[in-house]
């Protein structure tokens, strides 16, 4: 227990002794898209009946947000420590597979949650979303964090180089994220578009996430949290199992 | 129960085979030599010790711990000091320590953590951040992460490639002590002065296999070649001693007998040519001269 809590520490240092690159610089750009999306397209468009443009805009930014860092601590601290060579006082020491992975995995959650926190408080200066079922918002935002934050470990352990992890970031985590209904919602698609969307378990996170929000969504909630809790069981034993094989870092 | 057991340990990367099956063991409180020449597999062996590599076939035990099927209990029982320099950049001396010694599950440490940074003279560094420090002190600081958990067993993989004199006096005089503590010490060196100064046991491997593995005492009596050096008067050494020289200094000839009972011999020809002896020095091979002749013995 006490390895993994130092583990834990550990990790949630790393972040936030660096939080201007990791916490404020995320928020940051959320509010810029923000920004950017709702002067475009407020007047124009309106995703549900009696819903503002802006607002609908706010959840699905913050939760691309929370994905797209939760990804990143976990790979990019990995990475770091590979190529570093300083993964050796972790592996050394008697800690188990579990508290590696879990420690990994809460501490990225961690900071999925404080940008997507950071994200909510600078754009609900613009616009403020109602908050229908706060429950649903809460346990979207852990699942949806989990699951990046794995697919980050997974990431990382397999990466060997900066390079490759960039080319997982920008071909699959990017199109996953901005493809998933974060700027609209998927039934302002045509008919083909919405069954390929449907192929991406990221849009039930941002879909779930959002009808925590306006008590609305593209499907019921309880579908999504089938995907998204199975998603995540699924990855989750890919990576305990790559740990405990000890693929790439215990040659 | 030995402190470690190699059991016909193997290791390969692809086609290349980097041990051989290796078996040997390390007795508890042996201060342990293990030498090689680059590329031997020294490494590689501490690595599958501390479960930073997995072998191939064979096993591999610390105080009678599996390192695999009972990884944390081995890894409790020893403490490695890996050959690459290698520390993260987040953190100061202080924090390193206590995040290792928590990853070994210790909540309160700074009494122990206290004793290390100033046996190691790295008191005065414990609120430096790890980037701000020298090479040298870097070094100590690994050295200082391999004993947080006081491990019955210690392995330092060339601690002193690089290092100065200093740091390479306040370690040893650290180890030795711990060594006479009770710890079994494992050491991988290039200075085989600093083997054969502070090592009972001597083990040599040599392209993934195992040439040699002697107590220190025995491995020296053994070895009967002497060095002569001889200052003589005309400086001209008889025709008969050319096959046994190695070399000429400080206008001497220094020769190589395979045998101590060869000397009178040499003594009767250089008096047969009429040469005077201004000086004479006969000595015993080092750990060097045995080195270097069981790596070739074993090509
Ligand atoms: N990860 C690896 N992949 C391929 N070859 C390796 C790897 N690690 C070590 N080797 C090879 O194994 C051999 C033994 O290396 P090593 O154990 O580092 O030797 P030593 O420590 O005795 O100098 C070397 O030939 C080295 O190139
Ligand atoms: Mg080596």
């Amino acid at each position: 227990m006490t390895g993994f809590y130092t583990l834990f520490i550990k990790e949630l240092l790393r972040f936030w002794k660096v939080a201007f690159q990791t916490v404020a610089a995320p928020v940051l750009t959320g509010l810029l898209y923000l920004l950017i999306f709702a002067h475009v397209l407020d007047a124009h468009v309106e995703p549900y009946p009696g819903v503002r443009y802006t607002a609908f805009l706010i959840p699905g930014l913050a939760m691309m947000s929370m994905l797209q860092n939760a990804f990143s601590n976990t790979s990019s601290s990995l990475i770091q420590s590979k190529i570093t060579g300083n993964l050796v006082f972790i592996l050394l020491p008697p800690l188990s597979y579990f508290e590696f992975f879990a420690a990994y995995v809460l501490a990225a959650v961690v900071r999925g949650l404080i940008v997507g926190v950071g994200v909510l408080s600078v754009t609900l200066w613009f616009a403020v979303p109602p908050i229908a079922h706060p429950l649903w918002i809460l346990v979207f935002a852990l699942l949806g964090c989990g699951v990046m934050a794995v697919l980050g470990l997974v990431a990382g352990i397999w990466a060997e180089k900066f390079d490759q992890l960039a080319a997982f970031q920008n071909f699959l985590i990017m199109p996953l994220t901005f493809l998933s209904g974060v700027f609209y919602s998927i039934h302002s698609l045509p008919a083909f578009w919405q069954s390929v969307s449907r192929f991406n378990p990221v849009f039930y996170m941002i879909d779930g996430f959002r009808y925590g929000f306006f008590g609305q969504g593209d499907v019921n909630p309880w579908f999504s949290l089938l995907v998204v809790s199975g998603f995540f069981l699924l990855l989750a034993g890919w990576a305990y199992g790559l740990i405990k094989s000890g693929y790439k870092i215990r040659h | 129960m030995s402190a470690i057991v190699f059991d016909r340990v193997v290791k390969r990367y692809g086609e290349f085979e980097a041990l051989s099956g290796v078996s040997f063991a390390v007795e508890q409180g042996d201060f342990f030599a293990l030498l090689g020449p680059n590329g031997a597999g020294k490494t590689t062996l501490i690595s599958i010790l501390g479960g930073l590599a997995q072998a191939s076939s064979g096993s591999v035990t610390v105080m009678g711990h599996d390192v695999s099927a009972d990884y944390r209990p081995a890894r409790h029982a020893v403490g490695i000091v890996p050959q690459e320099l290698v520390f993260d950049p987040f953190f100061t001396v202080r924090e390193t320590l206590q995040f290792q010694s928590g990853y070994f599950g210790i909540k309160r440490n700074d009494d122990w953590i206290d004793e290390i940074l100033a046996n190691l003279g790295l008191t005065a560094k414990a609120h430096s951040n790890m980037r701000q420090l020298s090479g040298g002190m870097k070094r100590r600081v690994m050295v200082a992460q391999a004993l947080v958990h006081r491990p019955p067993v210690i392995v330092l993989d060339e601690p002193t490639a690089g290092v100065d004199v200093e740091l390479r006096q306040t370690l040893w005089a650290f180890i030795q002590k711990l060594n006479e503590a009770g710890h079994t010490i494992v050491l991988t060196t290039h200075y085989l002065e600093e083997a054969e100064a502070l090592c009972n046991r001597i083990a040599m491997l040599k392209q993934g296999r195992l040439i040699a593995l002697e107590d220190k005492a025995t491995l020296m009596k053994r070895n009967k070649a002497r060095s002569v050096f001889l200052r003589l008067k005309p400086a001209r050494l008889p025709e008969t001693l050319q096959h046994l020289l190695v070399a000429e200094r400080d206008d001497g000839f220094e020769l190589k007998l395979a045998d101590p009972d060869a000397l009178p011999g040499i003594l009767l020809a250089v008096q047969a040519c009429g040469l005077s002896i201004r000086d004479i020095d006969v000595s015993k091979p080092d750990l060097e001269d045995i080195f270097v002749e069981t790596m070739r013995g074993a090509a």
